[in-house]
């Protein structure tokens, strides 16, 4: 106890004997400290009993978005497709980075969707503790919740995207394939690796309410530096004329992972040596040093959030 | 729930305060916004340069100390800004003490749920989303849901369940949100001055609805401005004033007191 007693003020119901002593007694009745940071498995727990919220919470997120728009949830599918046509306009006509990628159209739309994915998780799990202190100073529920939750409402958004992308794949004559089915891995592992950095900026926005302003550029650096427009393969092949070891070290940016692996299970001009190496190694340990990492390093501050 | 079944004459506490402060600290007031300067110094040497990078700290409550029993109601006055709610909230656990601790059995909770629902969407779907966020089962929730329709009249004079809550009167929103916290059975039970909302008939229902809760919950605390209700459903009361305990005892002395200081033109 870091506190010496203060002798509490009289009160009217007669005390019980060492009342004075509210520490002692707090313990003789087994009393427990409010606001103490549950054990980490504890709070596994708790947050494992709060599921449903977790998922309501993002789809009545979700829900809510486009609830006042005329044509309401067909903005889910108009807004990446708009997205997806905006940014083939730029790179793929004005400046024609298109040069030597087959299948451009496919490969810049999943690459935009993978990496909105992303983008957009992290920029939530930025705010959600400092944009929701509403929430977070009403109700008991592990704070974990909240970064979880606005992942999971990114993901419901991705399948919204991924189904406007089928269309796109089918429309510019790529044909399904059995290797689709390699995506479903292939974003669980991705919305692992999104959770743990949201958890991350989440602890860090709580702190540094700043960070949602500076986070945009960031992360728009980070884009441009993922070839999410352009073939990072063919960037830094063997004619390029850049170090043979620049292609690889690129290649260990895990956004730069998860996009190749989209692309190449849904495209099948692209092929396996257009990966990195130890590709799925890769994207399994990114997710999880992210995914426990980030979640540990939200949980050490549990009790502080909501405060200032 | 009633009284000890413990051993005679030892009651069974339920929240012990034991000496506690808190301190909010405001970002951005006076000189230290603006300068840019002061901003990053802010960032940078946090916790030393508080002072000069604008960073106010409010000291809203001053070494606190109460123990709560089981059974009791009790009452929080104080004027405004006094930390009635402040403490309510540590109490609850959702702020955190800068010294000293708050010990309570089981976790106790706001009669509160505003900040989980959504305009946006129907009453229907705030109604689970509420009940969920509060940390109630599915199943809890659809076997409540009718009640809890039916006690905020919401459907009283049409079918406003299935409208956006946008679209509801400020009257109709408080009483959809008052219906979904009341919901819930609690242990310890933090009210905060909900039973000032709605009509007068709402009112009624709400109050008949905070003694039935009474009823459940081991200790209910009600900050109020309203004497009278706090003279209906309290019988020991908490005077906080400018963050410190000034009276802690039964409901009539206190409030006797706590009327002679408010009844004062200029008090200091």
């Amino acid at each position: 106890m870091s506190q010496v007693l203060h002798t509490p003020p009289p009160t009217t119901s007669a005390p019980a004997a060492g009342e004075d002593d509210l520490a002692a007694l707090a313990a003789r009745h087994g009393l427990s400290v409010s606001g103490a940071r549950p054990s980490l498995p504890e709070y596994v727990r708790q947050l494992w009993a709060r599921r449903h919220f977790i998922g309501a919470f993002a789809t009545a997120k979700l829900t809510a978005q486009y609830s006042q728009a005329k044509l309401g949830q067909v903005w889910q599918v108009m807004t990446p497709l708009l997205n997806a046509a905006v940014y083939y306009f730029i790179f793929g006509v004005l400046m024609n980075t298109k040069r030597g990628v087959e299948d451009y159209v496919p490969f810049l739309v999943t690459g935009v969707f993978v990496w909105t994915f992303t983008q957009s998780s992290i920029m939530a799990g930025t705010k959600a503790i400092s944009g929701n202190l509403g929430l977070v100073r009403a109700l008991h529920f592990p704070r974990a919740a909240l970064p979880v939750s606005f992942c999971l409402q990114q993901l419901q958004q991705l399948m919204f995207s991924m189904a406007a992308l089928v269309v796109i794949l089918l429309a510019f004559g790529v044909p399904p394939a059995a290797s689709w089915v390699l995506a479903v891995p292939a974003l669980i592992l991705q919305f692992v690796f999104n959770a743990g950095v949201s958890l991350i900026m989440a602890r860090v926005g709580s702190k540094i309410p700043d960070m949602a302003q500076l986070m945009p550029f960031l992360l728009r650096t980070w884009m441009y530096g993922s070839g999410v427009m352009f073939s990072i393969h063919h960037m830094t092949g063997p004619d390029s004329g850049l170090p043979s070891w620049v292609g690889p070290v690129l290649q260990v940016n895990p956004a730069v992972v998860y996009i190749d692996l989209m692309r190449f299970a849904l495209i099948d001009s692209f092929g396996g040596g257009m990966l990195p190496d130890h590709v799925w190694a890769m994207a399994l340990g990114w997710a999880l040093l992210a995914g426990i990492g980030g979640f540990i390093y939200f949980w050490k501050a549990e009790e502080t959030y909501g405060r200032g | 729930m009633a009284d000890n079944t413990k051993q005679a004459g030892e009651r069974v506490p339920t929240v012990i305060a034991d000496g506690v402060d808190i301190v909010y600290r405001v970002n951005g007031t006076g000189a230290g916004r603006g300068s840019a300067t002061a901003a990053l110094n802010r960032i940078l040497r946090r916790g030393r340069a508080e002072k000069a990078a604008g960073v106010r700290r409010v000291h809203a409550v001053r070494n606190v100390s109460f123990v709560a029993h089981r059974g009791e109601a009790i009452g929080l006055i104080g004027t405004n800004g006094s930390g009635k709610s402040t403490l309510l909230k540590a109490v609850a656990g959702l702020l955190p003490v800068e010294r000293g601790r708050i010990y309570t059995d089981g976790q106790p909770s706001l009669l509160g749920v505003n900040a989980a629902l959504m305009n946006d969407l129907t009453g229907e779907r705030n109604v689970h989303l509420g009940g969920l966020a509060m940390g109630m089962s599915r199943a809890q929730i659809k076997e409540r849901y009718q009640e809890i329709v039916d006690f905020s009249g919401i459907n009283d004079k049409g079918d406003f369940i299935t409208l956006p809550m946008r679209t509801y009167s400020s009257g109709m929103a408080a009483r959809l949100r008052f219906s979904i916290a009341a919901a819930k059975d609690h242990d310890v039970l933090l009210v905060d001055e909900a039973l000032a909302t709605g009509d007068r008939s709402f009112q009624k229902r709400s109050e008949e609805r905070i003694r039935e809760l009474r009823k459940h919950a081991g200790t209910v605390f009600l900050v109020s401005h309203s004497n009278k209700s706090i003279r209906d459903t309290c019988d020991r009361v908490l005077w906080l004033e400018r963050g410190e305990l000034r009276m802690d005892g039964p409901t009539e002395e206190v409030l006797k007191e706590y009327e002679k200081f408010t009844a004062a033109p200029t008090r200091r």
